[in-house]
């Protein structure tokens, strides 16, 4: 198993200004902080990437005040709710039509199932290549097998069982967690 | 092998459906949102370095404040909305 930076670690190295650090704690939260926009709060495109430049920028210059850097996540997870909230009070304002649609959006559910999204997402990445990059072409990015064989130069099988394979190797990390 | 054939694999507590529907709810972001988060610190390294020049050059500060777009599009950086928010909030607290 290949071994991943904890939270607290990139935290304490962004403070230190290694710019990896930055873009590491940027592509572990991406997916995160875009799909809280996208799917918990429903936010349009611009809307979305407005709220998404935020929390980052409010990372970056509050990291100083964070004060237990394994709080990270939960961190920039109610920073971002709070954004995607702020955006749609903004919109209501602007008589865009939106008193409904925070308590019209089942938003306490899906965002625990993201959190939950979250925690597979972190054992994906600490089983390194080549599983993390076939799990993730094929149920994040919603390859094909054919699409997948064709990238990586491998049989449509051969995808197949890779990708058993490396879920059940999934699931024994995540067994070996819990 | 079908995909329903690759998810038949014997879990439990997460079985893999659960496991592929979980990593489905994390698509990844556009790449230009990541890039433009990435780019944070050394866009505000830039914006340090406007906002610098501006309190030594009126003339330069007038410029920039004219065309927040261009200052930031000339030191190589996307304006983005939090960059351009960023720079205007440095000049205005000269």
């Amino acid at each position: 198993m290949q071994t991943t930076q904890s939270d607290a670690e990139i935290v304490s190295r962004c403070r230190m200004g290694d710019a990896e650090a930055w873009n590491a704690l940027v592509d572990r939260f991406s997916r995160y902080v875009y799909a809280v926009c996208i799917r918990g709060f429903r936010l349009g495109r611009e809307d979305a990437e407005d709220v998404f430049q935020e929390v980052f920028a409010r990372v970056y210059e509050r990291l100083e005040d964070l004060r237990n850097d394994d709080a990270l996540r939960p961190w920039i997870a109610q920073l971002t709710r709070r954004l995607c909230i702020d955006r749609l009070r903004a919109g209501r304002r602007e008589g865009v039509g939106q008193e409904d649609v925070i308590a019209g959006l089942a938003v306490d559910e899906t965002l625990s199932q993201l959190d939950e999204a979250m925690t597979v997402r972190a054992s994906l990445d600490a089983l390194g290549e080549p599983c993390r990059e076939i799990l993730d072409r094929f149920f994040c990015r919603d390859e094909s097998y054919k699409t997948i064989s064709d990238a990586l130069d491998l049989s449509q099988g051969t995808v197949a069982s890779r990708i058993a394979r490396c879920l059940r190797k999934m699931h024994e990390q995540m067994e070996g967690r819990s | 092998m079908s995909p329903s054939t690759v998810l038949d694999v014997e879990m439990n507590g997460y079985d893999a459906e659960k496991l592929a529907m979980l990593l489905r709810l994390l698509p990844p972001a556009p790449p230009g949102w990541v890039e433009a988060a990435q780019q944070l610190p050394a866009a505000r390294e830039a914006i340090e370095s406007i906002g610098a020049r501006a309190e030594a050059d009126a003339a330069y500060r007038a410029r920039v404040l004219a065309d927040l777009e261009a200052a930031l599009e000339a030191e190589g950086f996307e304006p983005s909305p939090a960059a351009l928010a960023a720079l205007r909030g440095r000049l205005l607290t000269d």
